[in-house]
């Protein structure tokens, strides 16, 4: 058997690693609630890990979604992660090649080469010789990298990078030693007897000429024995958590478990899935107006630290493009809104009078109209609508017309549940009374929340979908104008719930629709979010200024959207004319009724 | 030694004033206005606050300093570019001419607060939603004040702080002027329309000038015009074009809904036009309200960050009448002091920058 006392340090850290992580995951996966415990069960008798093996082989090893954002940054986590598998992978068949036996010592693939020294005439020894070195060529470069993008981190696309804490510093560095160790150990022994590819064993016969190898080689292969024994103690409680975890989340994600309402299980593998790379700080938008430390990455590592401050879960815009761009697919804004719940007030509100104020007449509608707050604080909007929906012949019901009830999305952005759970059930009351088959929302809010929380049998429509059919079933038509218009996605509707496309196909019909850089996904928050607690209003209308810049870039006659509030907030900025899909549409029809 | 020259920009009534006093003092005054009148804004209010003085009299008195006095006026141009040689300032106009001075003094004033950008009150929206400015316009034509459809109103809203004190549009700072125009207003449509019942909606009434508050208490005690403490929120229209108001009672702490036949608004100070494009042409110190910047707060209210520049009247701030034209005649003083090689405006003040206040942020 291989042994000398070296290895104690790699497989002493190596072990800490098996049980710290086995109990955390352990832990986690009994936090599960009940239904997701069921579906991951069940996702192993239908083989989501299939599925989950190509997603972790994507993610995990190559780092596509990175490669997306930045090519330097791909390249570099794809070289040490899938550089680093196969370093194991193949190192692994090496040393079973070498014994000529499948079960070895754990640690007999990483310290090989201090063990064996007869390689020359073994069949596969060339071969695999010369694929080791490649790949540790690979991991040095990759090393190289990672330490370039610490001191020149705009080569990699990133403006600002993370703070790193105390327990990153020490992974970070363990890390930055374990392969140049490594190559020196290899090469020292490679230098000794002779032996090694085209890097250890020529680096070795150089390093020969010079140095006392035969003092230097032993204390090295103790360096890289430790310096692999520290990186893996300090993985549990750095960013690198991320690399065993992430390999969970994607499973679990792929049996269909999703972000809940409460801290679960799932919220754990998450939380401790994100690697702080920091490709949310330049996405967020408060980066530019703001210094606190409130971004996805940090708001998560103070959920990690316990240290979670009421200010940070409030302070988000809550547009979604942190989530959108995540690498690892962390759900942060549900997460974050979830978070709320511990801070928001007990008892707020006595609903009790709804019930005798609003009442709807019971009778057969086809469509119901729920204007929202924001688009009675818009009454353009709430006219155009009016008139479209006067036009399309639908039988309708204006159900906020007179007195309205909240959808209780704000009482959701504000962690209050409980009392949301009230005004859901009053609304839903009044719509299943209707009759009606579809319920059209001018405000993307409130189609979000019937959308998604109501559990509605009939259908919910976003308005620019509700023309959209209109325009499809004939039942209004519109003329074009040569109006040069750009589209800004509200985040309620395209980010999070999808609709791209309605939108800007009635616009094509309309007008000419015009691109602009930051489109659908890469779509800016106004800066209106009713999400926001914290941000003083002098720091929104720099957010609502730098994106309406950016909109108008093109020198566009009008900048349309979907969402009264968006509206709102971006017209009290812009120079150029602010309007909702539903006012051109509007529009359009009045110009065909003149011919 | 040869006369110096002034050319004031702006001809409104502090540009008036100033012109007048500047030229009294013996200098080469050219007052340059856009439009074809001198008088500003004055133009279109019928009557003042709070002596209920007709507004075309001050503008009468202004005038009568402009005529006594040999001032080149120059009416209908706007200004395509200002350079500054040395001492020289060489102002060309869009009429093609050009003029030397020696001294600028700046008297572009404000704009309303454009009301389309408050969409909840539906201005532009609903008919029977005014401003301010366009009952002034009724009352100066003499027509009786009617709804769209042409019915005598049997109540009437006015909605104080609309573009002022409102961070939601962008202006934190109070006009200064729509409390007590309100109340002259809501007077002025009691005396035509006893049977109208008047209601003010107010954050706060800031009575602070002289006469105000006895104005104030009068509209209500003679009057019986109704205050009420709270801010709109919204506004929609019934059918019959008549306005549904939503508001808080603050007072009472209870929500409020009624209908109204007219809404008035009471539009605030915006910094004009005028000003931002003449501030962009020189490169004057912008405020973060968007008025001008002076030199100081307190002690150099008329100074700007060019030598040889100063500041009349509501271009650096929302002011009523009668400070406009007690600036006009401080800063004709101080054009005068610096003319006339006194240093007073370069008299520096300890840390002046730090007392900005808002602006340190």
């Amino acid at each position: 058997m291989n042994f000398d006392y070296f290895v104690l340090p790699f497989c002493i850290g190596a072990l800490i690693l098996f049980t710290i992580l086995s109990t955390r995951y352990a832990m986690w996966i009994v936090k599960l609630p009940r239904i997701d415990k069921r579906k991951a069960w069940l996702g192993i008798l239908k083989f989501k890990f299939i599925g989950s093996i190509w997603e972790v082989f994507r993610e995990s090893l190559l780092h596509r979604k990175i490669f997306k954002i930045n090519a330097m940054l791909g390249w570099m986590h794809m070289s040490f992660a899938f550089g680093w598998f196969l370093l194991i992978v193949i190192g692994a068949m090496e040393s079973k090649f070498h014994k000529s036996r499948v079960f070895n010592m754990p640690y007999d693939p990483i310290f090989l080469r201090y063990f064996e020294h007869n390689t020359h005439g073994f069949f596969f020894a060339e071969g695999f010789t010369f694929i080791m070195d490649l790949i540790l060529l690979i991991l040095l470069t990759a090393t190289i990298l990672a330490i370039s993008k610490r001191v020149y981190s705009n080569l990699f696309g990133l403006k600002r990078t993370t703070k790193l804490i105390l327990g990153d510093k020490i992974a970070l560095y363990s890390l930055w030693t374990i392969f140049p160790l490594r190559f020196l150990a290899e090469s020292f022994t490679s230098g000794l007897y002779n032996n090694g590819g085209f890097l250890t064993g020529t680096f070795g016969n150089i390093f020969a000429s010079f140095l006392p190898l035969q003092m230097l080689e032993y204390p090295f292969w103790w360096a890289y024995s430790s310096a692999l024994c520290l990186f893996f103690i300090f993985l549990p409680f750095s960013r690198y958590m991320h690399i065993p975890t992430e390999i969970f989340l994607i499973y679990l994600r792929n049996c269909g478990i999703r972000t809940s309402k409460n801290h679960t299980g799932y919220t754990e593998f998450e939380i401790y899935s994100c690697s702080r790379c920091g490709i949310c700080i330049d996405k967020c938008q408060l980066t530019d107006v703001m210094q606190n430390k409130t971004q996805g990455v940090y708001f998560i590592q103070q959920i990690r630290r316990n240290i979670l401050s009421s200010e940070t879960a409030y302070n988000c815009l809550l547009c979604g493009r942190c989530t959108t761009y995540c690498p690892v697919g962390i759900d942060i804004n549900k997460v974050r809104l979830l978070k709320r719940h511990d801070f928001a007030p007990e008892n707020g509100f006595n609903f009790n009078y709804l019930d005798e104020k609003v009442t709807v007449a019971p009778f057969e509608y086809d469509v119901i109209y729920f204007a929202g707050c924001m688009t009675h604080l818009t009454p353009t909007i709430k006219n155009s609508m009016v008139k479209i929906l006067n036009k399309s012949g639908d039988r309708y019901i204006f159900l906020d017309k007179e007195g309205s009830i909240c959808c209780g999305k704000p009482l959701l952005f504000a962690g209050n549940e409980k009392q949301a759970r009230e005004l859901k059930y009053e609304n839903k009351k009044l719509i299943n009374k209707t009759g009606a088959k579809t319920l059209v929302t001018s405000c993307p809010i409130c189609y979000n929340i019937f959308k998604n929380e109501y559990n509605l049998t009939i259908e919910v429509l976003h308005h620019s979908q509700y023309i959209k059919r209109l325009i499809e079933n004939k039942k209004i038509t519109l003329s074009k104008s040569q109006l040069n218009v750009v589209y800004h996605d509200p985040c309620e509707l395209s980010r999070t719930n999808n609709v791209y496309d309605e939108p800007r196909e009635i616009l094509n019909a309309i007008a000419n629709l015009q691109t602009t850089n930051h489109e659908k996904d890469n779509a800016l928050c106004c800066g209106g979010s009713l999400g926001n607690f914290v941000i003083s209003e002098t720091e929104r209308n720099k957010i609502t200024n730098n994106m309406v810049a950016k909109l108008s870039e093109h020198k566009p006659d009008v900048i349309v959207t979907a969402c009264p509030l968006c509206k709102k907030t971006m017209n009290k900025q812009s120079d150029v004319p602010i309007n909702d899909i539903s006012e051109l549409v509007s529009n359009a029809i009045l110009q065909e009724k003149n011919y | 030694m040869a006369k110096k020259n002034v050319i004031v920009i702006g001809g409104g009534i502090a540009g008036m004033e100033s012109a007048s006093y500047l030229s009294a003092m013996g200098f080469n005054v050219t007052l340059l206005e856009k439009s074809n009148e001198l008088g500003g804004h004055l133009l279109n209010w019928e009557r003042l606050f709070p002596t209920m003085r007709y507004g075309k009299q001050v503008i009468d008195f202004l005038a009568k300093g402009i005529d006594f006095e040999q001032i080149n006026k120059v009416l209908n141009v706007e200004i395509k570019s200002i350079e500054k040689k040395n001492t020289q300032f060489c102002v060309e106009l869009s009429n093609g001419k050009t003029f030397f001075g020696d001294s600028i003094l700046i008297t572009t004033g404000y704009d309303l607060f454009d009301a389309h950008r408050k969409e909840e009150y539906g201005y532009g929206i609903y008919n029977n939603v005014i401003t301010s400015a366009d009952l002034e316009k009724i009352f100066m034509s003499g027509n009786p004040i009617t709804t769209t459809d042409g019915k005598t109103p049997k109540r009437i809203g006015i909605v104080h702080c609309v573009g002022s004190r409102d961070e939601k549009v962008g202006h934190v700072y109070c006009s200064k002027v729509c409390c007590v125009t309100g109340v002259k207003q809501a007077i002025e449509i009691k005396e035509k329309m006893p049977e109208t019942e008047v209601f003010n909606f107010y954050m706060d009434m800031r009575m602070y000038g002289m006469h105000f508050e006895a104005l104030y208490k009068k509209a209500q005690e003679k009057y019986g015009i109704q205050f009420i403490r709270g801010r709109l929120s919204e506004a929609a229209e019934n059918i019959d074009g008549t306005i549904v108001l939503k508001v808080e009672d603050t007072l009472a702490g209870r929500p409020l809904k009624m209908n109204v036949d007219i809404l008035v608004l009471l539009v605030g100070f915006v910094p004009s036009k005028g000003s931002k494009e003449v501030g962009k042409l020189m490169g004057l110190n912008i405020g973060i309200n968007g008025f001008y910047k002076t030199k100081d707060q307190h002690t150099l209210t008329n100074v700007s960050n060019i030598d040889g520049v100063f500041f009349a009247g509501s271009c650096t701030g929302p002011k009523t009448i009668t400070n406009t034209i007690t600036d006009a005649r401080a800063a004709a003083s101080s054009v005068a002091s610096y003319l006339l090689g006194f240093d007073l405006h370069k008299r520096d003040i300890e840390n002046h920058e730090e007392f900005w206040l808002y602006d340190s942020k």
